[in-house]
């Protein structure tokens, strides 16, 4: 099987680019916290755990190699959040970037909402590529000129000069939440967005700094009856007045803002019956739902647990209409994940274009798709060996059985410090971005 | 009869017949949980309940409340007071960080490695 995707079952992916450093000795503040592809799919947006921000633009297409899509390079990059210590509540603030979100673009300028644990920012980043020069009252380098000298008028001119591009901060959304955000998630309305933290969820206006709404509240009375938390919030993409957030219970809430203020009582509720015969110490724990996403169209959404990734039918709450295993071999080594703490990973999922194909990470660097039409399914892997510029990459298989095949990695061979939690899927080509623990990895569909 | 009898097929749906297979067969689950029960036999029996996420929640505190700071600030005065050693001390273990003592994190000025 050659590869998963676009709806057609012969895509196959290349290589084209990794970015990051190739040592093994990884500093903290180099781990990647998010990745995210804009509307137009021209920047490519990462966040890392020391809080900075790199934006990659796509380079326009070459006459001189048709069958490749253009490369990513270095567009922009910047220090978005620093650490910060609360005194008052005596907690630590992590810089780290949680998520990114792109808004689209209304003018010659690109703005995104980065968050981390406790402060939003919205960020615009704009071209500078030409500046005035011939000032009247002043020489080249800034110094006033002697008046006496001015002898004849002249009209500043703009000329050209080297592309620069700046970031700057032009609202900070603060003091909001108790807990520590996991979303961010802008309205079709563009005006408005939405952040997420374990227990609430706020509504904010773009040009509105100092003031939010809250629009769910689910923490209890009486801390001791904590029984879920939220993991995740989104909008949905063309209905404004619909959103949807997840819990650590594996269920998911979709909440009509038309209904009422604050939207405790949700519109609908989307939770798989569980079979109690198979309750175990686990099952709720990977049962927790790591990731919300809307299908770009609108009609499905999708939701990723710790082995299964699996898609709702908007209309239909009572199970999904499809889910798909993403490392089923897992489930008899739940013990040791659970004492090294990797049972506990928030792994994300995307869609493609067309919402024909998902995809998500795993383990040893490995990461899935899913053919929706085609009912077939892919493991890949991103790593420096198969980093031959347009090199084909070769399906991977882990083997659960006693007998290995050649080529295949048996399941305690996997290495679980290698986990890709981010990926990203352009919103109209072939073009995937997975991040590794501190490297971004882009494949492209091998064109012919 | 419910309407359910026409289900939309799942990839790893578990059909009725083989419940019964299923019950005489350990499942993986069920096998790891026990294993988990005999490392650490005091387990609580509610693992995804209050604790875990408790725990989740206050990811980042450094104390519990005013009390335990002041207590922490105290006791720093009082052993400072007798010895006063010249070098400072590496903050390890019993030795419990106030706001003084807490390295000063200092943003990243080095440029991230993507960009490089």
């Amino acid at each position: 099987m050659a590869g998963a995707g676009g709806g057609n079952s012969d895509v196959q992916w290349c290589f084209s680019q990794v970015k990051g450093a190739i040592d093994d000795d990884v500093a903290e503040a180099d781990i990647i916290s998010t990745v995210e592809f804009n509307h137009s799919g021209e920047l490519l947006a990462t966040g890392d755990k020391g809080g900075r921000v790199v934006i990659f633009q796509q380079e326009p297409e070459s006459k001189n190699q048709p069958q490749c899509r253009g490369e990513y390079n270095v567009y922009s990059t910047f220090q978005s959040h620093e650490p910060e210590f609360d005194y008052l509540k005596s907690l630590e603030i992590e810089e780290k970037i949680n998520k990114i979100r792109w808004l689209p673009q209304k003018n010659a300028a690109q703005f995104l909402l980065s968050t981390n644990d406790k402060t939003i920012k919205l960020w615009k980043i704009s071209e500078r590529d030409k500046r005035p020069e011939g000032y009247n009252l002043k020489e080249e380098d800034g110094r006033y000129r002697d008046l006496n000298t001015v002898t004849t008028l002249r009209v500043p001119v703009f000329k050209p000069m080297d592309l620069m591009v700046e970031a700057s901060p032009r609202r900070v959304f603060s003091n909001a939440h108790t807990y520590h955000i996991n979303s961010i998630s802008v309205n079709s309305d563009c005006e408005t967005y939405l952040s997420a933290d374990d227990l609430r969820i706020n509504l904010w206006n773009l040009e509105i700094n100092d003031r939010s709404f809250n629009i769910v509240d689910i923490k209890p009375a009486n801390m001791e009856e904590l029984t879920e938390v939220i993991t995740a919030a989104e909008f949905h993409p063309n209905q404004c007045n619909t959103f949807v957030y997840s819990s650590s219970k594996g269920t998911i809430r979709l909440c009509d803002m038309r209904a009422s203020a604050l939207c405790d009582k949700h519109a609908k509720q989307f939770e798989e019956p569980e079979d109690p015969n198979n309750r175990s110490f686990f099952s709720e724990i990977i049962s927790s739902i790591s990731d919300v996403k809307f299908s770009h169209s609108g009609r499905y959404m999708m939701t990723r647990d710790y082995l299964s990734v699996k898609i709702w039918d908007l209309n239909m709450e009572s199970r999904p209409v499809e889910t798909y295993q993403v490392h089923e071999y897992l489930r008899s080594k739940l013990c040791s994940l659970y004492e090294n703490d990797c049972i506990f990973d928030k792994f994300e999922c995307c869609w493609n274009g067309n919402d024909s194909v998902v995809m998500t990470g795993s383990y040893n660097n490995f990461f899935r798709m899913f053919d929706r039409g085609y009912r077939q399914d892919v493991t890949l892997e991103a790593s420096r060996e198969n980093s031959k510029p347009r090199s084909v990459l070769k399906p991977r298989k882990v083997s659960t059985g006693g007998k290995r095949k050649k080529d295949e990695i048996s399941v305690d061979s996997l290495d679980f410090n290698k986990k890709i939690l981010h990926t990203a899927w352009h919103p109209l080509d072939n073009i995937i971005a997975v991040a590794t623990t501190n490297n971004l990895y882009i494949f492209q569909e091998k064109l012919n | 009869m419910s309407g359910d009898n026409e289900e939309p097929q799942t990839a790893e749906e578990t059909s009725v017949d083989e419940k019964g297979v299923q019950d005489k067969m350990i499942s993986p689950e069920k096998s790891e949980e026990a294993k988990l029960k005999t490392r650490y036999p005091n387990l609580g029996n509610k693992p995804g309940g209050s604790d875990l996420l408790r725990k989740r929640l206050q990811k980042g505190q450094k104390y519990f409340d005013s009390g335990d700071y002041n207590m922490a600030k105290a006791k720093i005065k009082n052993k400072q007071l007798p010895t006063a050693a010249p070098e400072k001390t590496e903050i390890t273990g019993d030795h419990i960080p106030t706001p003084q003592d807490l390295p000063q994190r200092k943003p990243s000025l080095v440029a991230s490695k993507l960009a490089g």
